[in-house]
């Protein structure tokens, strides 16, 4: 028997007695409720408007972690440059979802170069002192088993000088890296490094990709971000800065990074969307899904949300059985 | 033998009348005739606060849209300087914290409704994947705000987007791109699948009490409860 044929279970709410309902009534009056409601809590709390982290205050607040930064940058080391798709190539990088390797898949459609990008691009479209314009040369003159041996020597250096201050390193062979990095750190200061970043050689400029990247590979956007309840560990971006409610509603996303499997897997991020995914399948199916449309039935709730109804059902049928 | 035009004031509602606008005037009609529209009057079990939950959503909605156009009116970095700016974006901010939290509770009303019986689950799906345009829309909005939340939540979300294939299409760092999204595309998407959850409401009706028959017929035989039960979750 076709499905069109089939008696109806549910019948139509129209043969129900009804009761009078100003539909209009009851939207203007919700509208004007909610409208009163978000203007007190606009008026009480406010919205959070914590300032930027640019590459300008970076530097100038943790001038140590930003050149630790921009010699991972150069050396290729960062997390940025080690990141595989979608902004380079490197093997094994990217996270897998069992045997499906998405983000490979996806491809590097937005290619970074970090050392010639992030720090070599910008100290060249700058004014050059003359030291800088021969530690350039140089740089390019070497091949690059020599720049691994250069970044990683000063790297170990700034790890071990007091403070991570470049000015208290010890003696070595670190090639042009320190002038570079100098440098660097001195168009950051001003400012300019943040122009040169964002701007890509043009006028109109939108994408914001390469000056945050930078910003994420340093560790002082995440301690800023710790210090404020943000981090991966702490339900992450479910939180907002202060005392704001923040995104509550990602939850569940934010959960299955505090528990294992996932918190320790290197396929971490790859894991839980794909899990979010499914659970939102099913969601979206729940009508088509047997057991799972029946679990409202066993809960019961519902008899809480028509208590009349039922009420009125079994006062009805005591009636008719006396 | 050619027809002539008809000149003279047809029936609206005539089956033939009108071509391909009369023909979908009259599916409207018939599927959504004023009454059901825009009625005056409900069935009696509807008589709950969970069902304010919804209109408090389209509500909460509206307020969302209206204090996003004033922030559009004077561009995305007005209000980090100005002190009205700043009172208009927390506005957006707690109409949408208010919309979330009514459209939470709403879905989860409906779901121990069971709402999606009686023909009702393109409802449900409609219902299912606003809530989750929803998520993605105020998700994009912390992106563009322009202040350190934007910045981490861009870097956080990135990796998730990245390890599935999508950020290489859908970059979080991207201001100009995420603008576009939060402000013109998915809030597109959203007013039309509203617009359709809302048609299908008042097409279909408030669904009945789970295990409800017919004030007109009789109630089912006990021995055949079961499967009566099963065809009430199924359609």
């Amino acid at each position: 028997m076709g499905r069109r044929s089939r008696p109806a279970a549910v019948p139509d709410p129209a043969a129900f007695p009804t009761r009078p309902y100003d539909l209009l009534k009851e939207f203007t009056i919700a509208l004007v409720v909610v409208a009163l409601l978000t203007g007190a809590l606009a008026a009480v709390f406010s919205s959070p408007d914590e300032n930027p982290v640019t590459l300008a205050s970076w530097s100038r607040a943790d001038a140590a972690d930003f050149t630790t930064t921009a010699v991972a940058e150069l050396g290729g080391t960062s997390g940025t440059a080690q990141y595989g798709p979608p902004y380079n190539h490197t093997p094994d990088a990217a996270q897998k979802l069992g045997p499906l390797g998405l983000q490979s898949a996806a491809g590097v459609r937005i290619p970074v170069d970090t050392a010639n990008d992030l720090v070599l691009r910008p100290l060249r479209d700058s004014p050059e002192p003359g030291t800088v314009t021969a530690a350039l040369a140089a740089w390019d003159s070497a091949p690059a088993a020599r720049h691994q041996a250069w970044t990683t020597a000063y790297s170990d250096a700034l790890a071990k000088a007091p403070g991570g201050d470049p000015a208290k390193i010890a003696g070595g062979d670190y090639g042009p890296v320190p002038a570079l990095t100098t440098r660097l750190l001195g168009l950051a200061r001003s400012g300019a490094l943040d122009g040169e970043l964002r701007s890509g050689g043009k006028f109109y400029q939108t994408d914001y990709t390469r000056p945050l990247l930078f910003l994420a590979d340093g560790s002082y956007l995440e301690s800023l971000a710790r210090s404020q309840h943000l981090g991966g560990d702490q339900w992450g971006m479910m939180n907002e800065v202060g005392n704001f409610p923040g995104q509550a509603w990602v939850w569940l996303f934010a959960f299955w990074y505090q528990i294992d499997p996932f918190k320790s897997s290197g396929n971490s991020d790859a894991l839980v969307w794909g899990l979010m995914a499914l659970l939102s399948v099913i969601l979206v199916l729940l009508p088509f899904i047997p057991g799972l449309r029946s679990v409202p039935r066993w809960t019961g709730v519902h008899r809480l949300i028509w208590r009349t109804y039922y009420r009125e059902q079994r006062q009805a049928g005591h009636a008719r059985h006396k | 033998m050619s027809r002539s035009p008809r000149v003279t004031a047809a029936d609206p509602y005539s089956a033939t009348d009108g071509g391909w606008t009369g023909a979908m005037r009259r599916r409207a009609v018939g599927a959504l005739p004023p009454e059901k529209l825009l009625p005056d009057g409900q069935p009696a079990y509807m008589a709950s606060w969970i069902y304010v939950l919804g209109v408090l959503s389209v509500a909460a909605l509206i307020v969302v849209i209206v204090s996003g156009g004033l922030l559009a009116l004077k561009g995305p970095a007005w209000w980090t300087g100005s002190a009205t700016g700043l009172y208009i974006n927390s506005l957006h901010l707690w109409s949408v914290e208010l919309f979330m939290f009514f459209m939470v509770i709403h879905l989860w009303g409906k779901f121990f409704m069971a709402a999606w019986r009686g023909r009702r689950a393109t409802t449900w799906i409609t219902g299912t994947v606003l809530f989750l345009g929803s998520v993605g829309t105020a998700f994009t909005g912390y992106l563009v705000q322009q202040n350190f939340d934007s910045q981490w939540t861009a870097g956080q979300a990135r990796d998730g987007l990245n390890a599935v294939g999508i950020g290489a299409y859908f970059n979080t760092f991207d201001f100009g791109q995420m603008l576009m999204w939060h402000s013109v595309l998915l809030p597109f998407v959203l007013i039309l699948l509203t617009a359709w959850h809302l048609l299908l409401v008042r097409r279909r009706g408030i669904v009945p009490p789970i295990d409800a028959t017919d004030p007109a017929g009789q109630p089912p035989p006990a021995a055949a409860e079961a499967s009566a039960h099963h065809r009430d979750e199924e359609q």
